[in-house]
């Protein structure tokens, strides 16, 4: 074991895999210096300048460019900064890589991965500072992932990276400075399994990337109130772990889904209606979602933290779901 | 910098320059008070200053009318006090106080007042191009008078809503200012590595917009280049593009040491200081330089009084960050 920073631990990935795999490179702004906050640190050094490609500000071609790469033998890492700015390449990432091998008959496939940090920072105001993993989540054809500590940001980045479909890789800027162990060796962890990050008997809470932390530090806090809550990472969106969500709140009766992502229409609504749908008889509560109101993220840390999905706010969602059912 | 026939007292304009002078002046004084409020915490999010670029800013919005539009950038600050913006509220803006030019809302990157025609900075790069020549397509259908200016780096020629937007200005004749404040670099990366063919300009041209290139940090030089484009624009004869070259003196955020550059690259720039060169000609041109000192000591003056104003200004309401979402299904109807 070493310790390692969130950061480090994607920075190991990308080299572990392109060290084993020459068809493996990385593509996008500012990556010969190190890409904007450090993943690339070194790399272009290590790779040079074919492997660890300096791009111009054209998202739409640095995503197209790498369907195109995918399809004729190369593995492309597509960094595009922000999750934000990823939105200058939906079409190439919607309407292209995501259909290309069910439209063209399974002729080929589309094995990249779309680096795009997500989330609330400090004061990056409404255009740096979105959560909209549930978009990607409701398109056939894209795998989601959304890491939440060192260990996995490795494991399922190496993962992503060996994967033949496209993938969606969302990483949360205000978890680059986290420090957590890595195993030696090839650390691998498989896409689509939940992380029991705490177990518990009396409620479920499903959660994942920058909300894993919150998720337990209101858990301690509950835990001193007699609550024990088990709390669920889901590491990959999709495909989700169906079978650790159902099996958890089987045995608690209850289940809490907490994103950092405005509620409405974000990735809770699906488990909870997955959950609601296949256990119906066994909730002692109704399922509930807690995540962002439908603003757009301020920059005044006054509104911005309205915005702020808080342990405090989820230690009292968990309280009214801990409460006798009212009949209305 | 060479004395030209321009320079000589009788036929410079140097009330106007010494007007000018001063913008500059104020600029500079808003960005190293707000990198100073950075470093203090009272910045919150990131800021790009644009301090070397001045003259780009006040050479064109200070041909601009308060009626004109204008869009601006990430690095917006001077083109945002060059149109005519209360520094006070900008720099509560960017604290996140009460009375920001957006309330607190948006912060450095999203500074926008309606009130003088800024129609906002972007943090997209590229994205106010097609939204300026929509401004312009409007101002057209309206058969005004008024015109755009879309300012932006030379970094956002490389994205498709540049090429996109320029051509629609063209098909449809629209009054608008296209002008590349090219410094040099797109956040750590040198933009000519990454940029095709002869840039900006050419590519202007090569859609049919008349395209000019200036020394950026020569003040009279934007000046003069930015008023007979705007003249043309101003007259109906379509789309201009014009290119200021420049170097931005600070790294890509107020964080960044740019250590990516070569210190004598940087040196030689310092010695091309935009507002130093203005003085140099309007010291030529006769003025004291008892004036020159005593209009820089004012505007710092004036803007350390604004920052000072600024870190004593109380914090928008929370409840603010419900409000102005939208009308049909307005958050505050039903939270969440
Ligand atoms: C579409 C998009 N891609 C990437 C970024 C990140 N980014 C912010 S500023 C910048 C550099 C822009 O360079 P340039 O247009 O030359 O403007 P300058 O910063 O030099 O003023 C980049 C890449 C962004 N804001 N928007």
């Amino acid at each position: 074991m070493t310790m390692s920073t969130y950061l480090e631990a994607g920075r190991r990935a990308v080299i572990e895999e392109m060290e084993r795999d020459a068809s493996v490179w990385a593509l996008g702004e500012d990556l010969g210096r190190g890409g904007v906050f450090g993943q690339y640190k070194g790399l272009q050094e290590m790779f040079g300048t074919g492997r660890i490609a300096d791009t111009p500000i054209s998202e739409a071609c640095i995503m197209g460019a790498a369907v195109g790469a995918a399809m004729t033998g190369t593995r492309p890492i597509v960094e595009m900064r922000f999750s934000d700015f990823a939105l200058c390449a939906v079409d190439e990432l919607v309407n292209q890589a995501a259909k290309a091998r069910f439209m063209f008959g399974g002729q080929m496939r589309v094995p990249l991965v779309v680096r795009e940090p997500v989330g609330m920072w400090r004061s990056s105001a409404a255009q740096h500072s979105q959560s909209l993993e549930s978009w990607y989540t409701h398109i056939p054809g894209l795998v989601v992932v959304a890491p939440s500590t060192p260990a996995d940001n490795l494991g399922l980045l190496k993962a992503a990276i060996r994967c033949d479909d496209p993938v969606v890789y969302m990483e949360h800027k205000n978890l680059w400075g986290l420090e957590g162990e890595l195993p030696e060796g090839d650390h691998m962890v498989p896409l689509g399994k939940a992380d029991i990050a705490r177990e518990g008997r009396d409620v479920t809470l499903v959660t994942w990337s920058g909300m894993r932390q919150g998720c337990l530090k209101a858990a301690e806090t509950l835990a001193s109130d007699g609550i024990e809550a088990e709390v669920i990472d889901l590491r990959t969106l999709w495909p989700w772990d169906r079978d650790a969500v159902m099996a958890s709140v089987e045995k608690t009766g209850r289940l809490l889904v907490v994103h950092e992502a405005v509620t409405v229409s974000g990735f809770g609504a699906e488990i909870a209606a997955s959950v609601a749908e296949a256990l119906h008889f066994r909730l002692k509560a109704p399922v509930s979602r807690l995540g962002a109101p439908r603003i757009p993220v301020a920059y005044a840390p006054t509104m911005e933290d309205e915005a702020r999905v808080s342990p405090a706010r989820i230690v009292a969602a968990v309280r009214k779901t801990m409460q006798p059912a009212e009949v209305s | 910098m060479t004395e030209g026939p321009g320079l000589r007292r009788d036929n410079f304009d140097w009330e106007r320059f010494l007007e000018l002078l001063g913008l500059m002046h104020r600029i500079r004084a808003f960005e190293e008070e707000a990198i100073a409020g950075q470093k203090e915490g009272l910045v919150l999010g990131a800021i790009h200053p644009s301090i070397g670029q001045e003259a780009v800013a006040a050479g064109v919005c200070g041909n601009l009318e308060t009626a004109d539009l204008m869009l601006s950038t990430h690095r917006g600050h001077g083109h945002t006090l060059a149109k005519g913006a209360d520094g006070l509220a900008m720099m509560r803006e960017l604290f996140g106080r009460k009375g920001g030019t957006c309330g607190g809302k948006g912060g450095s990157m999203h500074i926008a007042d309606f009130g003088v025609g800024m129609l906002g900075a972007n943090g997209v790069v590229g994205a106010n191009i097609p939204i300026a020549t929509g401004a312009a397509h409007a101002l057209k259908l309206q058969g005004s008078r008024q015109i755009v200016t879309c300012i932006f780096g030379d970094g956002a020629v490389n994205r498709g809503p540049f090429m996109e937007g320029l051509n629609w200005a063209r098909v449809f004749d629209l009054p608008v200012l296209f002008v590349c404040e090219d410094n040099n670099f797109s956040a750590t990366t040198r933009t000519r590595e990454m940029t095709g063919g002869a840039g900006a300009g050419a590519r202007a041209e090569s859609l049919g917009i008349e395209t000019t290139e200036v020394d950026g940090n020569d003040l009279t030089a934007v000046d003069a280049a930015a008023r007979a484009a705007i003249d043309a624009v101003r007259a109906g004869q379509g789309p201009r593009f014009l290119t200021c070259h420049t170097y931005r003196m600070t790294g890509h955020t107020s964080v960044d040491p740019a250590a990516y550059r070569p210190a004598q690259e940087v040196e030689e720039w310092r010695g091309n200081d935009p507002i130093a060169r203005l003085e140099v000609a309007l010291r030529m041109a006769g003025i004291e330089d008892a004036q020159l000192t005593e209009l820089h000591r004012s505007e710092a003056a004036a803007m350390a009084e604004i920052a000072r104003t600024a870190r004593e200004t109380d914090w928008p309401e929370a409840a603010g960050a419900f409000t102005d979402v939208q009308d049909v299904g307005d958050p505050r109807e039903r939270a969440y």
